[in-house]
């Protein structure tokens, strides 16, 4: 079994091609220095990690080389959407 | 010729080895996990601290997770003091498991080379060694004619893309057949009162004012004293109700096996550089494992691409695997944690323990972690060997960074 991405400006390609880039909309803190030390921890190590729907980056390293987001189900591998990089998280039902 | 009765000539099925518990509606500790995690846990809960109103729920069948997918390499030869401090003591309690299980666990010390493929990880492979040293843990640092003397088959010539450059040795590293080691914790626990409750999964956790109170489950709610979470690659799915968090990120893990063949590979050889590791079980299919998927999932397959670049790897360091036939391959979740070194301790729940982040090595952890664990259980504060291992090293910095420090991969 391999991933078959659909990269929104090459179309559906093979896993293969891509790098993986973890949880998508992660922002950097907005003011770093007013951060406890809790804050810097959140920020720096713990990402969500759902067994279902999860928004995700990728960059297609072998096609186009852009980066972009994905909509992905953890507990089936099926992919929902895929939506450009600044976009919000697309609600699906 | 007359029809044989289908199963004629087997052996009888032999007697079990715990018996299928009905859920009580409490107990002092319930683990989440059958596990190796969580049935050594139990064993050393009953053995060492006298706990035996334990009851083990497991969302699937005992050991069918990771314990029974991983490719049961057993070494200590970590870098820092911390991991070398539990994985030494893991290992010690190997060398006299069968005697403590009264039980057959195939536990065979053939060493274990760390291969090292460029002029860092012949720095980075002297340095681990002369820190092992250091610790108490047996290594030696081996040239290539060395190398070919512990492992006859192993390609050394120099005009690869990879070419060996020497390797680290642990001569008590080793295999042990990983479903033996699951049924023996499984019979001790049993013979000393630990409940195994099978196909009933932990749906969520039961906190009131800040201290947990029981689980959830399709076979009702059981109460609990404590609750100590062995889930592996779901533990962020059950901590997460409780509303905890953790630095975990779940991915799958795959393996694979050739045909049965005749005995060629006396070692283990494990490879970081080009991401894969062998050994020859004892029945003789050579088992091979490889890096993670890159994507997080909760799917226990992986994709095809890192099986067929682990078998290039494999073939390159072996030529003589290019006859040998894959059988089967398969996967497993793992929990990966930030400085691929494990959380073993308090959560931010009283009465919550946390075992998890073990990602691709916590088996040969299996005896180790359990007795770590059943003290910090048992005493409500952790074991002095799994204190490092504490989930606020995240917030304070103290990092039990083995990335890439250790040969890390298994
Ligand atoms: C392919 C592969 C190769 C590996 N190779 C090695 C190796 O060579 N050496 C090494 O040291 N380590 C290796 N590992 C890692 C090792 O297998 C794990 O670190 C270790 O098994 C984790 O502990 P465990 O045995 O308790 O996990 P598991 O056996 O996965 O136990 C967790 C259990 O929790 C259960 N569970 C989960 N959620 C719930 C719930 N909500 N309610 C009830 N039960 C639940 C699961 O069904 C599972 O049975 C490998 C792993 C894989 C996948
Ligand atoms: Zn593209």
């Amino acid at each position: 079994m391999m991933l078959l991405i659909p990269c929104p400006w090459c179309g559906p390609r093979d896993e293969a091609e891509f790098h993986y880039g973890g949880q998508a909309h992660v922002a950097y803190p907005e003011n770093p220095a007013a951060l406890s030390d809790e804050e810097w921890a959140r920020y720096l190590f713990f990402r969500d990690n759902p067994k279902g729907a999860f928004a995700e980056r990728w960059s297609h390293s072998a096609g186009c080389r852009r980066w972009f987001n994905a909509l992905r189900d953890t507990a089936t591998n099926e992919i929902h959407a895929v939506y450009r990089v600044g976009e919000p998280r697309p609600v699906t039902s | 010729m007359t029809p044989r009765t289908p199963g004629a000539d087997l052996p009888e099925h032999p007697d079990r080895l715990w018996s299928a518990a009905e859920p009580k509606a409490s107990y002092d500790v319930v683990i989440v996990g059958a596990g190796g995690h969580g049935l050594a846990t139990a064993y050393y809960l009953a053995k060492n601290h006298g706990i035996t109103n334990v009851a083990v729920l497991e969302r699937g069948w005992l050991a069918g997770g990771n314990m029974a997918r991983n490719t049961t390499i057993i070494r200590s030869n970590y870098l820092w003091d911390e991991s070398a401090g539990i994985y030494e003591h893991a290992l010690k309690l190997w060398e006299d498991l069968e005697e403590e299980l009264d039980y057959p666990l195939l536990f065979s010390q053939r060493g274990v080379l760390n291969l090292a493929h460029s002029l860092q990880d012949v720095r980075d492979s002297k340095r681990r060694v002369e820190a092992n040293k250091l610790n108490g843990v047996d290594a030696e640092w081996l040239d290539p004619k060395q190398v070919k003397e512990v492992c006859p088959i192993v390609d050394i010539s120099p005009d690869v893309r990879y070419p060996v450059l020497g390797a680290t040795f642990q001569p008590r590293a080793g295999i042990a057949k990983h479903d033996h080691v699951a049924w023996g914790f499984a019979r001790a626990a049993a013979a000393l009162g630990v409940e195994f409750i099978e196909h009933c999964e932990v749906t969520g956790l039961r906190v009131t004012g800040g201290r947990v109170t029981g689980v959830d489950t399709p076979r009702g709610t059981i109460a609990a004293g404590r609750v100590a979470l062995c889930a592996a690659g779901h533990t962020s799915v059950v901590a997460a109700t409780a509303g905890i968090g953790l630095p975990l990120q779940s991915h799958p893990l795959q393996a694979l096996v050739s045909e049965l063949l005749e005995p060629v590979h006396p070692t283990v050889v494990m490879s970081n550089a080009v991401h894969v590791y062998v050994s020859q079980a004892h029945k003789g299919e050579l088992v091979m494992g490889a890096g993670i998927d890159a994507a997080n999932s909760y799917r226990q397959r992986g994709a095809f691409h890192i099986i067929e670049r682990q078998m290039a790897a494999a073939l390159e360091l072996f030529p003589v695997f290019a006859r040998a036939h894959v059988l089967r391959t398969w996967g497993g979740v793992v929990d990966v944690s930030p400085d691929a070194s494990p959380i073993v301790g308090l959560a931010p729940v009283e009465g919550l323990y946390l075992n998890c982040g073990w990602g691709t090595g916590g088996f040969k952890a299996t005896p180790g972690v359990g007795w770590c664990f059943a003290h910090t259980i048992a005493h409500g504060e952790p074991h002095p060997l799994n204190a490092p291992f504490s989930l606020d090293r995240f917030v304070t910095g103290a990092l039990v960074d083995e990335h890439g420090a250790a040969a890390v991969a298994h």
